[in-house]
């Protein structure tokens, strides 16, 4: 089995953007699995124990920046803060892009869309869909 | 292995060792995900804020909670079947992959109990 011949990887191919789309694909998902689903049990055990519980919740992953403590120990816990803002925001991206890119496998695996042109076309068109969704999202959370 | 014809040759000798089954599972819980998560990203969108009575009580309502634990179920499905592909594509020992894989089906087993849990115990104890 480990003699068995190798397809030639990335460094072979000329990129395109069939393959961003395709590596976009695989690392949104895999954020959506491991932080996307361990932020919604998170969220939904910070519901179901109590307000104290949510109240922790929300003050780690949406704290207000603005009153943020940088002295001393609380240096850290305002990083992670930070961080923890950064990943919400990740992870909403993620789900708009592998929604976007999914459904370009739901087209893909009907048979269409594999001339060149379209392929190209619809591969970029998928990754800027997921960016506008995303900033549409934030725009509704945001005015709405 | 085949009997020597050119199809029983390379069957079975893709890195899942089968797929069809799996394959159409991928698609049927990303459909499933493509509604349930964004009946929630909508819902989202038009809560009036964020607040504890806001959230959770939108989370006691019977078809809001019908439809997370839904959605519990199918993303978590999918996230199982996504990381095993991924899985299977990178780790190549056998008795790895093994370990690698039951450690995925806890994970997403119980991640997935746990969540349905407390959706469950919201709606049920009528919070909010």
């Amino acid at each position: 089995m480990s003699n068995r011949p190798l397809s030639p990887h990335l460094q072979i191919w000329k990129w395109g953007p069939h393959m961003l789309v395709s590596i976009l694909h695989r690392v949104s998902g895999d954020g959506l699995a491991i932080a996307g689903l361990a932020m919604l049990l998170w969220w939904l055990g910070a519901l179901a124990g109590g307000p104290e519980a949510y109240a922790s919740f929300t003050g780690w992953v949406w704290a207000d920046l603005g009153s943020l403590d940088w002295s001393g120990a609380a240096i850290f816990a305002s990083l992670v803060k930070i961080v923890l803002k950064l990943v919400i925001i990740g992870i909403s991206w993620a789900f708009f892009n592998h929604l976007c890119s999914g459904l370009r496998h739901f087209v893909l695996d009907i048979g269409a869309g594999f001339e060149l042109t379209a392929n190209r076309t619809w591969s970029i068109a998928s990754i800027v869909l997921g960016f506008v969704l995303t900033a549409a999202f934030w725009a509704a959370i945001i005015w709405l | 292995m085949g009997n020597g014809t050119s199809i029983g040759r390379v069957r079975g000798l893709g890195s899942a060792h089968a797929g069809a089954h799996h394959w159409l599972l991928q698609r049927f819980t990303a459909v499933g995900n493509l509604v349930l998560v964004s009946f929630l990203v909508i819902s989202f969108a038009m809560l009036p804020d964020f607040g504890y009575d806001t959230v959770a009580g939108w989370l006691a309502q019977p078809i809001t909670a019908t439809a997370m634990i839904l959605m519990v179920i199918s993303t978590f499905w999918h996230a199982r079947i996504g990381l095993q592909v991924v899985v299977e594509d990178y780790v190549h020992n056998a008795g790895t992959k093994f370990g690698v894989l039951t450690l995925l089906n806890l994970a997403t087993i119980g991640g997935a109990a746990f969540g349905i849990f407390c959706i469950a115990r919201l709606a049920l104890t009528g919070a909010a």
